[in-house]
């Protein structure tokens, strides 16, 4: 267990915006909660997975709702808190630690602004490694693992449960509802995990992964070298193509953000063309027609110059980025994992190919 | 109609008289430290050029306001009140500010219960009481710049105008600034451009009644009108309530003004000074906005801003060689000193023109000794800067003409890549006091709609920005809508629909 420092946050921020693979939110909101605490002299210990014992319980956060409510209602440090100590109440347990369903986007940094409230430990991991849009895209969907209690918090004194369904699919329609009434943002304490189930089905150590990345990204911008290599080097990633945006197609259906940027190659890709499909985050890209990349490999855009994530929300025609990939969690590349998570979940009628080889 | 447009930039204030469309006189004046006796010279010089008789309206752009927000100069405390609890509490206003300026700013802050819901309902009935005890702790207090944020303001506004209407009441000489007024949706953004509005007033007020005395001296009696960050203007009296909208008058109106000299309504821009080249683009005539956050003396914001491209590529950038470079270090002011051709030691883009034939400027004889192939490549790099910048201003692959305005304008080659053509129009040197003096006056709507159809929706917003033009001071019947756009709110209940719309016409003589 290690202490992290306000450095080590804003790092964490950076990196999980590359890793919501466009999508997810962005963690500033969360970042400037975590500035506050830190100046109030709170602080966040890191807790690695070994260190968990198996039947430890932990708390798995996430804020629930659509982006442009919360930056109206903002987010609340003292919600996501009283979401824990609601599941606590309930069940009538202690949690051990803290940790995030989602390391990608605002989830990201979530668990931190509990743990800084509650005096816990966050745990070096999460369930996606990276951001999905839908509540069963995790590692623990995937492993069969208990989808239900929740417990859900609104500021105004309003507390939920919802005690027991029997899928992940109708926890997010149970969800889902609850969370529009109370005005589209909420914050969650999901089903708790154990110890052992963190240990066999989260995706470890992906927190410092980000905090890793983003201080790779910050060290590069500061010595004016090329973030890209940076990246790469700090995440074993692939780059796969360098352009520039020529055109982006977006449209809003069913609550999510979908449509395809195309991309003219520039430098060595010049001549080239590249497609990339996305449903809030990237999911398919193809090279002059050949699908090249694909879910649950992670699907990275970042600017060329600056090395900094483009969401799916914000591309735009014009910008010169460079398209990497990042691996797949090997949870998500099992016949069950891909499922949940591969070409086919999100409707591409594609049979999954890694660009790293096996 | 004649108009006089004054640009109050950081270097020059320039000014220019139009008759209809003709320009009539155009003069060049000193920035003057207090901003007044600079456009005193220039009213003196422009009317003694063309006479003051028949001058129906005079617009002033100024950088005064967002220079005093940089420059943490002459700014107000400021008492925030936030309608919102218990939502939001713990990123109270003022969260993100730069700490030097919230230090001068931040005179107080009071959290309330109040504020909306994305679909209409109250997240809490609004604090009656608790507001009218924030006033009356900000007038004890001595602090009368006050702001008023609600959550979902923009959606509905009622919670701030009745908790306006009670801090008059309690505090009757407080300025008030209602958050909804001037923002977008995004809580802290918006709340952010109130509280610096509101820590403006008092400036704001002094700077306005000064512009009108200096008109008044000038034996003008013409209307006063201040232009915006959009390229169009208000009347004084309503610009002195949002000195924040006056922001980005500069590079606006300059964008403005080459379309005018030109004729062009779509096109690029570049506006090539002695450090840094700004490209934008223009649409149907108006620069077209940045549709991201902004970030003004380390405040983030959302202002509807012209979306520009600064690259450090301008008539006194310093070149490099091995590997050869322009900039983005520059001489700046002091290209006179410090340039080849005026004896200096160092070689900049203003240097290679000379060199090259094309530009007369300082002793050529001193750039003689310039290779022929660094000047070649030189100017080839500079093109292909340019190039780059143009090409990620543009939204469609099709080829627009390019407007080349300012003092560097010479660096840029006769033909780039990506434009259909290379213009540069007489008068460039004060194409931004001609943007302000062609300003016309628009209104604009920006609001979620609910129970309409998407045909209703769009007429009311039409209607609703109709209405704010004719506030601002246009002529209701010259009013044309130039921009409207709609956003299905897919996760909002209802068929809830975002309008913008927006609409402009002539000044109302």
């Amino acid at each position: 267990m290690r202490d992290l420092t306000l450095d080590d946050i804003e790092a964490l921020a950076t990196g999980a915006w590359v890793l919501g693979t466009g999508g997810g939110g962005s963690p500033y909101l969360a970042l400037l909660n975590m500035r506050r605490l830190y100046a109030e002299g709170k602080r966040v210990a890191l807790l690695a997975p070994e260190e968990l014992a198996d039947d430890d319980q932990v708390a798995v956060v996430s804020n629930m709702g659509a982006p442009l409510v919360s930056q109206e209602r903002l987010a609340d440090s003292a919600s996501i808190a009283r979401a824990v100590q609601l599941m606590e109440e309930y069940l009538g347990i202690t949690f051990r630690a803290i940790m995030s369903v989602e390391i990608g986007g605002n989830n990201g940094v979530k668990p931190l602004l509990a743990a800084a409230e509650l005096g816990r430990p966050v745990v070096d991991a999460d369930a996606m490694g990276r951001a999905y849009p839908e509540a069963q895209m995790t590692s623990f969907a995937v492993g069969d693992l208990r989808p239900w209690p929740l417990a859900m918090v609104d500021p105004r004194g309003i507390e939920g449960i919802v005690a027991k369904v029997p899928s992940w699919k109708w926890m997010e329609r149970m969800a889902r509802k609850m969370c529009v009434e109370l005005g589209s943002t909420v914050a969650n304490c999901k089903a708790p995990r154990s110890g052992a189930e963190v240990k066999r089905w989260g995706i470890l150590h992906t927190t410092s992964k980000a905090i890793e990345l983003g201080y790779a990204i910050q060290a590069a911008q500061r010595e004016h070298r090329d973030p890209i290599a940076a990246v790469l080097k700090s995440q074993e990633g692939l780059k796969l193509f360098t352009g520039k945006v020529a055109d982006i197609e977006r449209r809003t259906t069913e609550g999510f953000l979908r449509g395809v940027a195309k991309l003219d190659g520039l430098d060595a890709d010049r001549g080239h063309r590249f497609e990339l499909a996305f449903q809030n985050e990237w999911a398919v890209g193809w090279q002059n027609g050949v699908a090249r990349v694909m879910t649950p490999d992670l699907i990275c855009v970042l600017d060329t110059t600056s090395g900094e994530a483009i969401g799916t929300e914000t591309i735009r025609y014009g910008q010169r980025v460079t398209v990497i990939a990042l691996p797949a969690p090997p949870v998500f590349l099992s016949p069950r994992g891909l499922d949940f998570v591969g070409p086919r979940a999100f409707g591409y009628d594609l049979d999954f190919t890694s660009v790293f080889p096996s | 109609m004649k108009r006089i447009g004054i640009d109050v930039g950081g270097t020059n204030t320039d000014a220019v008289l139009l008759d209809g469309g003709r320009i009539v006189a155009a003069v060049k004046t000193a920035t003057t430290e207090d901003v007044l006796s600079g456009v005193r010279q220039a009213l003196r010089d422009v009317t003694a050029a063309a006479g003051q008789r028949g001058v129906q309206a005079v617009m002033i752009g100024t950088t005064h306001f967002v220079n005093a927000v940089v420059q943490r100069r002459e700014l107000s405390r400021v008492g925030a009140i936030r309608l919102a609890m218990p939502v939001a509490a713990s990123l109270p206003p003022f969260c993100d500010w730069p700490e030097d300026l919230a230090a001068i700013a931040r005179g107080a802050v009071h959290m309330v219960e109040g504020g909306h819901d994305y679909d209409g309902r109250p997240i809490m009935p609004l604090d009656e009481c608790g507001v009218a005890q924030a006033a009356r702790a900000l007038r004890a207090a001595g602090i009368d710049c006050v702001t008023i944020s609600a959550i979902f303001s923009p959606l509905d506004p009622s919670m701030e105008i009745r908790a306006g209407e009670i801090v008059r009441q309690e505090h009757p000489e407080a300025s008030i600034t209602l958050s909804h007024q001037l923002g977008r949706i995004g809580l802290l953004e918006r709340e952010n451009v109130a509280l610096m509005n509101a820590s403006l007033a008092p400036l704001a007020r002094k700077t306005i009644r000064a512009f009108e005395a200096a008109l008044q001296e000038a034996g003008l009696s013409a209307a006063l009108f201040v232009t915006q960050n959009d390229g169009t203007v208000v009347r004084a009296e309503l610009a002195e309530r949002f000195p924040v909208l006056s922001f980005a008058s500069g590079p606006t109106n300059s964008m403005r003004g080459a379309a005018f000299l030109t004729g062009l309504k779509d096109a690029l821009v570049v506006d090539v000074g002695g450090t840094t080249s700004d490209v934008g683009a223009l649409r149907a005539g108006f620069p077209r906005e940045a549709n991201a956050v902004v970030e003004v003396g380390g405040v983030r914001t959302l202002f509807r801003m012209p979306d520009l491209l600064s690259i450090g590529l301008g008539g006194g950038s310093i070149i490099t060689t091995d590997p050869l470079a322009i900039g983005p270090r520059s001489v700046g002011f002091r290209l006179l000193e410090q340039a080849r051709v005026f004896g200096g030691p160092v070689l900049t883009t203003t240097d290679v023109a000379v060199a090259a034939g094309k530009l007369t400027l300082g002793d050529a004889f001193r750039v003689a000794d310039i290779p022929a192939r660094l000047r070649d490549e030189v100017l080839a790099l500079a093109g292909r800067m340019l190039e780059e910048a143009v090409d990620r201003m543009k939204t469609e692959a099709a080829e627009l003409p390019l407007l080349a305005v300012g003092g560097g304008a010479f660096i840029v080659p006769d033909r780039l890549a990506g434009c259909s053509a290379v213009l540069r129009p007489a008068h460039a040197h004060v194409a931004n006091a001609v943007g302000a003096a062609i300003a016309q006056v628009s209104g604009e709507a920006d609001q979620v709609f609910q129970g309409l159809s998407r045909i209703e929706a769009m007429a009311e917003a039409e209607r609703i920005a109709r209405a704010n033009a004719v506030t601002s001071g246009a002529a209701a019947e010259s009013l044309a809508l130039v921009d409207i756009e709609d956003l299905p709110l897919a996760y909002m209940p209802g068929g809830a629909l975002r309008v913008r719309a927006r609409v402009v016409g002539e000044v109302a003589a």
